[in-house]
């Protein structure tokens, strides 16, 4: 392609359409086998297993880092005003609406989403799809749909996870090592934070940004060149565009969430 | 085997995230004391209410006994009409007085109520009459700032 070409230009748009066209195409097919899923829920529960058990680990330790993190540096922000006490509360509401949701999702594209990129992408690149298909299985039922939908439920998991644990990481640091009073921790934190305005949007953010990253990984997966070039640079794709999209997609949630 | 062995950690790691939840929804937000309990609505008009905001705290001796439902403003009186739930389980005298407070120098508003001495109690849908409105801190502030420079002025007259 060169840029000074029209015709260039056109067909790059005319593709890149296409492309997008394909991937709602894959996103709708994906979406309605929400059924077919649940009746073989075997495959689900073992994608669940390798998804969010596996993810455990790494998110449960950035959220107790993330806690800490922000305990000191709310404390410090705090102080300033005399309101330390209020530590509690920035922490909670800073994890529950914004950064459990959007760290456990950029860290889920970088451990899980890659895997399902590597993975769907080195079956395509083996001809295991192609295979199923001649065999009559269709790959994105058999294959697809339970990665997607055991995505979709692992993400929610996993972001109030890191937010609990994040909370703990913060009560550790501001009420055992600073000395901030633990009844107004917590006293602030329970009268500031709303049920369903805070944790419930900060669930329903975690969910779409579970069916985000995980649909950009399988599509990315499923579109990759069947070459080893091919899937390292639809590994790569999968961090980027997802990480993006959560990034993007968090502006616009957020903005929906303050206008209701 | 293997299976059940995955079926295992599967349902541990949703167990996990429902405890998460329920700790986020428990402690961190107090669903408990969130009340559900029955509560009565009772309005009042205050000349300024400076900056309450709904779901403010409705006190009284401190403790909290409702919640500002809603806030709106009437063009007839020229005031707002702040509608206020109290718990069913407290009751207060009909003559009872509300005040804007502040909690703190620069804390959030709330509303005091002082039990007046009426021997019927407030119900649903009564209208307090005693209120008294926000302090506004600028107005206070040039109440201070004419009061001095008036007295400045009888001052310096009062010389010969």
């Amino acid at each position: 392609m060169s840029w000074y070409r029209a015709s260039d230009w056109g067909w790059w748009t005319r593709r890149k359409l296409a492309d997008l066209g394909h991937a709602a195409r894959l996103m709708v097919r994906l979406v309605g086998m929400l059924g077919v899923s649940l009746r073989r829920w075997r495959l689900v529960v073992d994608q669940v297993h390798f998804l969010g058990n596996h993810s455990l680990a790494i998110i449960a330790v950035s959220g107790l880092f993330v806690g800490f993190v922000l305990g000191l540096q709310g404390y410090y922000t705090l102080q300033r005003y005399g309101s330390s006490s209020a530590l509690g509360l920035l922490v909670a509401l800073s994890l529950v609406r914004e950064l459990g949701p959007v760290v456990s999702a950029l860290l889920f594209a970088g451990r899980a989403g890659t895997s399902l990129t590597a993975e769907i992408g080195l079956m395509k690149a083996g001809e295991q799809l192609s295979a199923m298909d001649l065999m009559a299985v269709d790959p994105v039922q058999r294959i697809l749909a339970p990665r997607f939908w055991a995505g979709v439920l692992a993400m929610p998991v996993l972001a109030a996870v890191f937010s609990a644990v994040g909370i703990m990481g913060a009560w550790v640091v501001g009420v055992v090592m600073i000395g901030v009073d633990a009844g107004s921790f917590w006293g602030q934190m329970q009268s500031g934070v709303d049920v369903w305005k805070d944790v419930g949007n900060g669930v329903l953010k975690s969910l779409v940004f579970g069916i985000t990253v995980t649909f950009v990984a399988l599509y990315q997966g499923h579109e990759a060149q069947p070459t080893p070039e091919g899937v390292s640079r639809a590994t790569t794709q999968t961090v980027v565009v997802a990480s993006l999209a959560v990034l993007g997609l968090d502006f616009v949630l957020t903005a929906l969430m303050f206008s209701l | 085997m293997q299976r059940s062995k995955n079926d295992v950690w599967v349902g541990l790691f949703v167990m996990l995230g429902a405890a998460a939840v329920l700790f986020l929804a428990l402690q961190s937000a107090n669903l408990l004391s969130a009340s559900f309990q029955s509560s009565y609505k009772v309005s009042a008009k205050f000349d300024n209410i400076g900056g309450l905001k709904k779901q403010a705290a409705v006190k009284s001796a401190g403790v909290v006994v409702g919640r500002v439902e809603s806030i709106d403003f009437d063009d007839t009186a020229y005031q707002a009409r702040v509608t206020m739930a109290l718990e069913s389980r407290y009751v207060f005298p009909k003559d009872s007085s509300l005040k804007i407070l502040t909690s703190g120098l620069l804390g959030e508003q709330y509303i005091g109520i002082e039990a007046g001495s009426d021997e019927k109690n407030l119900a649903a849908g009564d209208t307090v009459q005693s209120t008294q409105s926000a302090v506004v801190l600028e107005n206070l502030i040039s109440k201070f700032l004419y009061d001095k420079a008036a007295s400045g002025k009888d001052a310096e007259s009062g010389k010969p």
